[in-house]
């Protein structure tokens, strides 16, 4: 990086837009040789014994898996930037259509465990911090490696056996048959038509639904918040700043809330962006648990189909969103922060 | 012998108080599983795919009882017994793959620190490329690959897991690589006339190491962690083959609403023991490598007696 093309924030935007191009074609690129060098037939191995061989020659065909090896990469990566993922092989429908029928149910459950993992793990995190080796110090952190250690599927099979049960709480599927048969289909995100349809049992039904895996979920990524939060704390309040603050007789509360807290935020909202990935790979593990019909759960179902059409799909538009949210991490990281830039 | 005795009790000797306990339990927990992995047959009441014993099958899902201390599953599989011989499955897959890791890893990030160029630029992109992907998405799509070729087997399960952590043992001894070779002892091999290799093997090698038990310990945690999620998707390990914590959890996941919850309990508990077991290891270590974080222990000083000053107030 020249020093001519550092400190301006269009150019840094720029830069880092050109960066993307080449990761996002390295993730296709790998995507593509991972699922082809596979063994056995792709259309056999999803369809084999429900098709006569003809009809089995004839899917090949329309799918172009007769076509040389070369021809089919420059289809797959052409194709998806006119973002169009592939057809499903087994069931045949566009990849976007499983998208959107699923998407939203994935997004619900992530954006509302970023919630849980946000209010539970700063303020903990800011605790620890500040009263570094105290008893409650000790307890947070101890919390924070056992919400990290505990696998999702055990937190969601303790909850569910312990909470769930005594409670008459829901554990499997976004809502009751009823509300999904009612609910007006608006934005195809069950989340947000639920409200948009004003019908108050309806609601209730549908946050009863996520209460538990939100909450599973979120443990999950809370962990990480309360140590990134702590550290982070405990290295700005060495910085020669806080020290001249504290000479200056302001509190110690005062300076940590209003001096330390303020930088200690700007690492935070960097590993948000990477932690996109790993709730992506949770949130894969918790749909499977809590039987919620969002991406995660659909790409498992393929998967055991063998179906790589579906596979590869999915896997794209995951690899995608992830790149692009990275992106949108680092501009906003450049806004926050002026020294990102540099 | 007692060079290395010494290297091995420096992280305890050097740090203090709670970081030291916090090594300390982590140490003996995951002890406790080496134990378990590399004993099992003695240790196991049964055999992990055991459901019957002279001939008399095991209860169908029966409660924690004298015979059975932690139950039977729907198999009729004894739960101790799997629990046990799960440490054997999950110590195996994680040494296999931070084998890997090392031996592909370090090599490759050394040379290609060492030599830049294009092939170096490359290898990052898509090292990086692999970083920037989530992991347990990648160590799916791996399994599906790898799985298909050597079926669900213990290797197949580590070299996914080696496949996803690898780019990190190649950006940190890269990394390394390149600020180490400007470094003046560097330049002064190689005034001496040593060859690139000799000057990686003996000058280099020693100084880019250093993070990477670090890097390693919290990546078992971790590929613990990725294992049993593996195996609870029905991706990793068959429970026929051998005992794999996560695909014992799924299937106490179906027994949840009837009540039994000795079939899930025991296997989660033991992942959560061992993954907490191996980061407050790696945290250890991290506090003691790690300058930023480190507190030293203090030795006492002693003062001499201050002769001169008393002898003026006399």
């Amino acid at each position: 990086m020249t020093r001519s093309a550092s400190g301006s924030l269009p150019q840094y935007v720029l830069q880092r837009v050109l960066l993307v191009i080449p990761m996002i074609w390295v993730i296709l690129t790998l995507v593509f040789v991972v699922l082809r060098v596979a063994p056995g037939d792709p259309v056999s191995a999803a369809l084999g014994g429900r098709l006569n061989a003809e009809a089995l020659e004839q899917r090949r065909e329309a799918l172009g898996l007769n076509e040389p090896l070369i021809h089919q990469y420059w289809d797959y990566l052409s194709s998806v930037f006119r973002l169009d993922f592939g057809t499903t092989f087994s069931d045949n429908q566009p990849v976007l259509h499983v998208i959107r029928d699923n998407g939203g149910a994935t997004l619900s459950l992530t954006l509302a465990s970023f919630v849980v993992a946000l209010v539970v793990g700063i303020p903990l995190g800011m605790v620890a911090g500040r009263y570094r080796d105290s008893v409650g110090d000790v307890v947070i952190r101890l919390f924070g490696i056992l919400s990290y250690a505990a696998p999702i599927f055990f937190i969601g099979f303790l909850l569910q056996v312990y909470v769930a049960q005594p409670l008459g709480l829901p554990t499997s599927g976004m809502a009751s048959p009823i509300t999904v048969f009612t609910v007006q289909p608006v934005t195809h995100i069950l989340l947000i038509d639920v409200f948009l349809s004003g019908d108050a049992t309806a609601i209730g039904d549908v946050l009863e639904h996520l209460l538990l895996p939100a909450l599973t979920l979120g443990l999950l990524i809370c962990g990480v918040f309360i140590r990134l939060v702590r550290v982070n704390i405990l290295q700005t309040t060495q910085a020669d700043y806080v020290e001249a603050a504290e000479a200056r007789g302001i509190s110690r509360g005062r300076v940590t809330r209003k001096h330390a807290f303020r930088n200690a935020l700007v690492p935070v909202i960097t590993v948000i962006g990477l932690q996109f990935a790993l709730l992506l790979g949770g949130a894969v593990l918790t749909e499977s648990t809590f039987n919620w019909p969002g991406l995660g759960q659909k790409l498992v179902e393929y998967i055991n189909d063998r179906d790589y059409g579906a596979v590869q799909g999915i896997i794209t538009i995951f690899a995608v969103a992830v790149v692009l949210i990275s992106l949108l991490v680092d501009i906003v990281n450049a806004l926050v922060d002026p020294r990102v830039r540099y | 012998m007692r060079g290395v005795l010494k290297l091995l009790a420096k992280p305890f000797t050097d740090t203090v108080g709670l970081a030291r306990w916090m090594l300390v339990i982590g140490v003996v927990i995951t002890a406790a599983f080496i134990v378990c992995a590399v004993f099992a047959p003695w240790l196991a009441p049964y055999g992990f795919a055991q459901s019957a014993v002279d001939g008399t099958r095991f209860p169908k899902a029966g409660a924690p009882s004298g015979e059975h201390w932690f139950g039977t599953d729907r198999l009729f599989f004894d739960v101790l017994s799997r629990v046990i011989w799960g440490a054997r499955t999950a110590i195996e897959v994680v040494i296999l793959s931070i084998l890997f890791c090392v031996v592909i890893g370090v090599p490759l990030g050394l040379v290609s620190g060492y030599f830049g160029g294009w092939p170096d630029r490359i290898l990052v992109l898509v090292m990086d490329a692999i970083f920037a992907f989530p992991s347990f998405l990648l160590a799916i799509v791996f399994s599906f690959l790898l799985t298909g070729l050597f079926g669900g087997s213990v290797l197949a399960v580590a070299l996914s897991l080696t496949a996803i952590y690898i780019p990190q043992y190649f950006r940190v001894v890269r990394n390394t690589t390149v600020s180490a070779k400007e470094a003046t002892y560097v330049e002064a091999a190689r005034a001496i006339g040593a060859s690139d290799g000799v000057i990686m093997r003996r000058y280099l090698f020693g100084n880019v190491v250093q993070s990477v038990p670090v890097l390693a310990t919290l990546n078992a945690a971790d590929a613990i962690l990725t294992l049993a999620g593996l195996g609870f998707l029905g991706l990793g390990i068959q429970s026929t083959d051998a005992a794999e914590w996560g695909h014992d959890l799924n299937r106490a996941l179906a027994d949840a609403g009837a009540g039994i919850w000795w079939t899930g309990l025991y296997p989660g508990l033991a992942i959560v023991l061992l993954v907490t077991g191996l980061t407050l290891v790696g945290e250890g270590l991290n506090e003691t490598l790690n300058p930023t974080l480190r507190r030293r222990r203090l030795l006492p000083v002693v003062m001499p007696a201050r002769e001169s000053t008393t002898e003026e107030a006399r």
